[in-house]
């Protein structure tokens, strides 16, 4: 028969299958029977004997170990007279709520006699302290052993090195053994031999972490060997002048990133000023309705964060480009040729903004939920991180220089915006409708405010005032950087940033904006026309 | 594109200037009057209140004369005046700081409450002549003067111009903004100076000291007035004119420009401060809000409302755009910004010559 063979594997099959389940159940509630016997030797009165327990506690692996231990050394292990039952127990008034340790129940509220704590003494604790590390040192988890050796780290003893030293053979992970390693030299830098110290200062050094620096800080100061503080010291030097690599390093950073808001703040009036020679005050209310507009979004649909800024960013760049386009259209077509008077129009646009903003939505501030892709950051070292909203920023603006670059040189509105620019009359003898390309720039110049705005509400609160802040700032960007050029906003809009971050932190922030708002009103006496100033025919018009 | 009227009327005394002084004198002589003959809760009583109201839009008034000379006769559209105003008004904040002694509430005789306050032990080097009146006035004249000097000597040689000279005033006065904000500055830092007492023995709580500075104000302003008009008539306002209307142009002719320029603006930058120190004592207080770069630009705005190159204008701009304000924010507060902008929208649009300008116009087509 055919079938037969089949049906008798099957039956096998069955029956292992069977055995096997029932083992792998069984076994831990073998375990847990063990456990519990074994903690019942906390019952016992001899501080010895409960040692003794404990590490059979701490070396069976049994998950709820750790625990125990630690209730042990705060002293929330406690037994019931009872029955001898070993349980977790919380003061509550004058009487105790017991918790099983297995289960996690509660097993009710009992009185002060009911109960007997496990007792234990100094040096009891101390060996638990010890048990519980090297439960979690041993933990079969690579990351878990990671954890604890970095957590045993700031509190290091020499006996703890010498207890790494053990585990650092049997180790297989490659950055739990590295930290094992700095956990041996840091524990060697408070050993009493001189050899060690000196290997160890040897070992550390340019090792950026705090506290090397702070062990290395007190060794050079108070130790009493001569060659230990000689190597301290020295090695303590190469530390601190990594240190202040790193901090510099961090400083362009933050100043590049300072830099990049500026930039993405004025690209749209280098657009609207440098190109079309229009002051527009209401520049910095156009990166407000970008902001808003953000916000608004966001507000529409809630739990979509991250989606939601990325359809903020078209949208921003159509609603302040199309005021930008009202303002054109609707002001500033009537005062060509007069820009003071445009510089006044505009101001008093910007005022009407506000105050819309202000009685149609709110006085208040409001917050923009940032992205969670844009929390977090690279670490390269202890020391030097490149947080990633920074970073995202930077490259934000990168793109919206490139694309602008591109519009500007590459396309056909680009073309004609840059013939009318040089040379108007000119350009209308050659048929390019001035009127429609001025409107055209004005719009994307405002645009691109908005887009900044949608960037800005992810630095800052989004408020009716926000864009004053950045109005000054921005023509400073654009008047350093000359008129009518792309590259001068950035490089100016860089060297803001970073000028500005190097001084704060030696004159304070304000000081630091008031010196570099002098610089540039010195900068313009010396030249006018800024760092790349226009040349030619059109420079003087 | 030379002035007509500037062309026809070489007379400092012009129909203009004399109808201006006339009504100035007859308002300052009526207020006086009203306030101090006519008894309390009679509906002709000029309340004290409104005289030192009527005291500050005079020095909005003075001000806007001094933005009125360098914008409309020089075209140099300062966003920098409310700071010289608000200089000349630190200058005198600060006597009469001094002035307040050992009443102040910690009683210090020496160091005003904010210094004592922030714990410091000594008066600042540039606190000390301030508590003498003579050297305060001179302060008011000198620090404003001074800055406008050397930020113009600099400027109008390296000929920034136009709008980069607006934004560059602009910054500047930003720039002092935050200085004065600054607590180290020793100017009493956010809260700025207040809580004066008495000004040259005076008690600045009292009707008559009240009146007194008012009429203090309406002199200040006629004489100013009339320093601005003796300026604009001489052959410095002529060549000032010229400056305006095709700078190269004049620079070609042989005259130095920047000097023009220069000497216009420090003297404007002067009155601005006088007007500043006038405007302290009456409103009480003084703080870095004033410097708030806004504030520069209103005041050209009250200058484009009431018109350009005519100095009364520069008055009417002042005292109706500060009358509209007072009554506006009492009764609609959200609408004036609204307004405001509104105003400057209009004016530059549509009334290039502003009110006086559209009124005389009027004028002549009746005529």
């Amino acid at each position: 028969m055919p079938l037969l063979p089949a049906l008798r594997s099957a039956i096998l099959l069955f029956i292992f299958s069977i055995f096997f389940i029932g083992q792998a159940s069984a076994a831990p509630v073998a375990d847990e029977t063990e456990f519990k016997q074994l903690l019942n030797g906390f019952t016992q009165k001899s501080f010895a004997a409960k040692a003794n327990t404990a590490q059979q506690v701490a070396t069976s692996g049994h998950p709820k170990a750790k625990q125990v231990l630690e209730a042990m050394a705060e002293s929330r292990l406690y037994f019931r007279k009872s029955d001898q039952l070993v349980v977790f127990a919380d003061k509550d008034g004058r009487s105790y709520v017991l918790t099983d340790i297995f289960s996690n129940e509660t097993l009710g509220t009992f009185s002060r006699r009911e109960v007997s704590k496990v007792k234990t003494n100094n040096s009891l604790r101390a060996k638990l302290g010890k048990m519980v590390a090297e439960i979690e040192l041993k933990h079969p988890d690579a990351s878990v052993r990671l954890a604890a050796v970095e957590a045993m780290i700031p509190k290091l003893k020499e006996d703890d090195a010498d207890l790494f030293g053990s585990l650092i053979k049997e180790e297989q992970d490659e950055s739990v053994k590295k930290a094992l390693q700095f956990g041996i030299y840091i524990g060697y830098l408070d050993s009493s031999k001189k050899e060690r110290v000196l290997n160890a200062i040897e070992a550390l050094d340019g090792e950026l972490e705090p506290i090397v620096r702070n062990k290395l800080t007190s060794l050079a100061n108070n130790s009493d060997d001569k060659d230990i503080k000689k190597a301290a010291k020295k090695s303590l030097k190469g530390i601190e002048s990594k240190i202040s690599i790193f901090s510099n390093l961090e400083t362009i950073y933050f100043g590049i990133s300072l830099g990049s808001i500026l930039i993405l703040a004025a690209i749209g009036l280098a657009i609207t000023f440098g190109v079309m020679g229009v002051i527009n005050m209401a520049h910095g209310e156009l990166i407000m309705l970008g902001a808003y507009t953000t916000y608004l979004i966001q507000q529409a649909m809630p739990n979509h964060t991250t989606a939601s800024i990325f359809l903020a960013i078209p949208a921003a760049f159509c609603v302040s480009g199309m005021v930008g386009i009202a303002i054109e259209r609707g002001v500033i077509r009537f005062l060509y040729g007069r820009p003071l008077e445009t510089l006044l129009a505009t101001f008093g646009i910007s005022l009407i903004l506000q105050q819309l903003v202000r009685t149609v939505i709110s006085p208040q501030n409001r917050t923009v939920e940032t992205p969670a892709f844009m929390s977090g950051s690279i670490d390269i070292n202890p020391i030097f991180a490149l947080t990633y909203n920074r970073l995202y920023i930077i490259s934000f603006c990168i793109l919206v220089f490139i694309a602008l670059f591109f519009i500007l040189k590459r396309t056909r509105l680009g073309l004609q915006v840059r013939a009318v620019s040089q040379n108007r009359s000119m350009a209308k003898a050659m048929g390019v409708r001035s009127d429609w390309v001025d409107a055209m720039t004005f719009g994307l110049g405002s645009g691109v405010a908005g887009i900044a705005g949608v960037a800005l509400s992810q630095i800052t609160n989004v408020g009716p005032n926000m864009g004053q802040s950045y109005i000054i700032d921005s023509f400073m960007v654009v008047v350093f950087g000359g008129v009518g050029n792309l590259w001068g906003t950035l490089v100016a809009g860089l060297s803001l940033g970073v000028a500005n971050k190097v001084l704060e932190p030696m004159a304070g922030a304000v000081l630091a904006k008031i010196m570099v708002l002098v610089f540039i009103i010195l900068f313009i006496q010396k030249r006018p026309r800024g760092l790349f100033p226009q040349k030619g025919r059109a420079a003087e018009a | 594109m030379l002035d007509k009227a500037l062309m026809n009327d070489r007379l400092i005394f012009d129909k203009k200037t004399q109808s201006f002084l006339a009504i100035l004198t007859a308002v300052a002589l009526l207020v006086s009057l009203l306030n101090t003959f006519v008894p309390e809760g009679h509906i002709l009583h000029c309340s004290t209140f409104t005289v030192t109201l009527l005291g500050k839009y005079l020095c909005y008034a003075l001000l806007a004369v001094s933005v009125d000379l360098v914008w409309g006769y020089l075209g140099i559209l300062s966003l920098g005046h409310g700071a010289f105003f608000a200089l000349g008004g630190y200058a005198m904040g600060m006597y009469l700081m001094r002035q307040i002694g050992d009443r102040g509430v910690y009683g210090d005789p020496l160091l005003p409450d904010f210094m004592v306050f922030l714990n410091w032990k000594e008066l600042p080097w540039f606190w000390h002549g301030f508590d003498m009146f003579w050297f305060a006035s001179l302060m008011v004249i000198l620090v404003p003067g001074l800055l406008a000097f050397v930020f113009g000597w600099m400027a109008f040689r390296s000929r920034v111009t136009g709008v980069y000279l607006s934004i560059i005033t602009q910054a500047l006065t930003y720039a002092l903004q935050q200085a004065f904000f600054r607590n180290e500055m020793g100017f009493g830092g956010n809260n700025g100076l207040t809580d004066f007492k008495e000004i040259m023995g005076f008690d600045l709580q009292s009707d008559a000291t009240r009146l007194g500075l008012f009429l203090c104000t309406a002199l200040a302003l006629g004489l100013g007035y009339m320093a601005c008009r003796y300026i604009v008539c001489s052959k410095l306002g002529r060549v000032a004119v010229a400056v305006r209307d095709a700078e190269s142009r004049t620079r070609f002719i042989g005259y130095r420009v920047d000097k023009v320029k220069l000497w216009i603006f420090t003297f404007s930058a002067i009155l601005a401060g006088i007007a500043g120190a006038l405007y302290v004592p009456q409103v009480g207080i003084i703080n870095p809000g004033e410097f708030n770069p806004i504030n520069s630009i209103e005041i050209v705005i009250w200058v484009a409302v009431g018109g350009r190159a005519t100095l009364y204008g520069a008055v009417v701009g002042a005292i109706l755009i500060n009358y509209a304000k007072s009554t506006f924010t009492g009764w609609l507060p959200d609408a004036w910004l609204f307004a405001l902008g509104g105003i400057f929208v209009f004016v530059t649009l549509y009334l290039p010559k502003g009110v006086t300008g559209f009124l005389n116009r009027k004028q002549e087509q009746l005529a």
